[in-house]
């Protein structure tokens, strides 16, 4: 089910790829979530996973940090297993939302990234102010540091999670809807972080999304989920009329207009107006496949 | 007011005000407060049954709680636990009175189990206090940085492999040690003020997860000397201090932050989370 391009580079692996995800099957609760999933990543790239709300998006980040039990297939980082590579993974997780009284400020959140999980007395007090501080301008942070996580506005909010997320300097960033609720000068500012992360610092950065349009200007690969298959590769090769509708099992239209783009179903007048009676039959007959 | 006679009331309060300073930091944290009021009431029977079976009110107390624990945990997989746990608690409270009414010496027994008997400490529940004051200090300092953020955001913790049941066990079963140690001290009501205004307090005033760890265990301490003080020089109960008091310094703790972040507006009002519609 994988991808017009990238099932002859899977084969040929002189060097390890930076995420690589082959034969993945996730079920959750007897219900098949995710289905033969290959898809490969390579460092700096800006990768996005398309898909709609329930096809298998947050599953497959959830499955690439260990915290999704995976039924078959096998997700490596270098070509180790992610689950013992989690060192190498930074994740901003979706709907964030603190509480406001929450006596934290962005920079202890950020710092928390870098020993959180740190069981004993180690540093207390030890000097980290310096992957703080890198973090922190990494996200432009700096001038809301002081100030209380839950205080913070949505954007801000989410960039001090990104902050979190870089401090430990990781290869691979996993971001599940970054965008969602985000205003529009918002996510202009975020995708511009994203971009500048992936081309200056080589992070690989994979992002979850309804709307490609905003991540297109750094968009280097694409995983479309649907139903629990995806269609892998760039911009170009996976955004077709065909290779959509099939992956739908139903027909779709791909529109292009000044360089963005838009997915939708099969116009339904067009079937009305050849057909009448029973015009949905003969819309899968005509432009299914 | 520091003869021999109140010694062991001082020190004991402090040991105690330190403990639930620390703990209850982290009951706020996680929304436990239910769990805080809950435990010192399922407790109670504990307590009570102690002087018929002749042994220690304190194994009394550890069980009850233990038992308490149990249940929270049972009922917070079955979803709706305030139901179920409502009942429970009251069941808990009726079973303590019967206790009580089969004993010898009711009124006084109940009063000082519901409100405390702060002055009249012996020295023997000294050690078990001091022993879980210390594990509590050191298992809740040695997690600080788990704890903190699995209370920041349970999807983080997980994705730095931290284990929520783990913890979730290790705050209930502090808890209850705790309580078991602090009931005969300032009783059933009162265990839950010191958990929760301390903390409460302290994480309006300071926005330093640290520094507003230790200001609560300062604000305990405060607190607790206080109560003692004021219970000496009126010769009134100890426990309606600590009652009052918590209840005030709460109230004063949040008009200071209101008062503080009126005199900088851009702090307060320029950032409103934007993605704050559930609660969870």
């Amino acid at each position: 089910m994988s991808s017009p391009t990238s099932s002859s580079a899977m084969e040929e692996q002189n060097a390890p790829h930076l995420l690589e995800v082959a034969g993945l099957q996730v079920q959750i609760g007897g219900r098949s979530v995710l289905e033969e999933l290959d898809f490969h990543l390579d460092t700096g790239q800006l990768c996005a996973l398309i898909g709609e709300n329930g096809a298998g998006k947050t599953t497959l980040l959830r499955a690439i940090l260990g915290l999704q039990p995976v039924r078959q297939g096998r997700i490596r980082i270098h070509g180790k297993p992610a689950s013992e590579e989690r060192g190498q993974m930074g994740y901003v997780p979706q709907k964030i939302a603190f509480d406001p009284n929450l006596p934290i400020r962005t920079r202890d959140l950020v710092e928390l990234g870098l020993r959180g999980s740190h069981f004993g007395f180690r540093g207390f007090f030890g000097n980290t102010s310096a992957a703080v501080a890198a973090a922190l301008a990494a996200v432009d942070g700096e001038g809301f540091a002081d100030q209380r996580i839950g205080r913070l506005s949505g954007g801000q909010q989410q960039r001090a999670v990104i902050a979190h997320a870089l401090v430990r300097r990781p290869r691979l960033l996993l971001l599940d809807e970054p965008l969602a609720n985000l205003d529009f000068r918002s996510t202009n500012t975020l995708v511009q972080m994203l971009g500048r992360l992936v081309r200056e610092e080589k992070i690989t950065v994979l992002v979850t999304a309804h709307d490609m349009n905003p991540l297109l200007p750094f968009l280097d690969r694409l995983v479309y989920l649907a139903h629990g298959r995806a269609a892998v590769g760039d911009v170009h090769t996976v955004v077709q009329d065909a290779v959509l509708s099939r992956l739908y099992g139903y027909p779709v239209t791909v529109l292009h207009h000044q360089g963005r783009i838009l997915v939708l179903p099969e116009d339904p007048r067009r079937g009305m107006e050849t057909a009448c009676p029973g015009h949905t039959e003969t819309d899968h007959g005509e432009t299914g496949s | 007011m520091f003869a021999s006679y109140m010694l062991h009331t001082w020190i004991m309060a402090s040991i105690l005000a330190m403990a639930t300073g620390i703990l209850g930091y982290f009951v706020i944290l996680w929304r436990s407060v239910f769990a805080a009021h809950a435990l010192p009431l399922a407790a109670f029977p504990g307590a009570a049954a102690a002087p018929l079976l002749g042994i220690s009110p304190l194994w009394g107390l550890f069980f009850f709680s233990g038992l308490g624990v149990l249940f929270l945990r049972l009922f917070s997989l079955l979803g709706r636990k305030d139901i179920a746990m409502g009942l429970l608690l009251t069941t808990f409270l009726a079973l303590g009175g019967l206790l009580l009414s089969m004993g010898q010496e009711y009124s006084a027994a109940v009063f000082s189990l519901l409100f405390g008997e702060i002055l009249g400490i012996s020295g023997r529940s000294f050690l078990p206090m001091v022993l879980i004051a210390l594990l509590v200090l050191l298992l809740v300092l040695a997690n600080f940085r788990s704890l903190l953020l699995q209370s920041v955001s349970p999807a983080l913790a997980a994705a730095a492999g931290i284990s929520r049941s783990r913890l979730d066990w290790l705050v209930l079963a502090l808890l209850a040690l705790v309580t078991a140690g602090a009931l005969p001290i300032v009783g059933t009501l009162l265990t839950f003020t010191l958990l929760v205004s301390p903390a409460a307090s302290a994480q309006r005033l300071c926005s330093h997860p640290f520094w507003s760890l230790v200001l609560s265990v300062f604000l305990a301490e405060t607190m607790t000397w206080l109560s003692i003080a004021m219970a000496f020089w009126t010769n009134w109960p100890p426990g309606f201090f600590v009652g009052t008091l918590g209840a005030v310094l709460f109230l004063l703790s949040h008009l200071t932050a209101r008062f503080r972040s009126g005199l900088r507006p851009s702090a307060d009002t320029a950032g409103r989370p934007g993605l704050s519609s559930d609660p969870a």
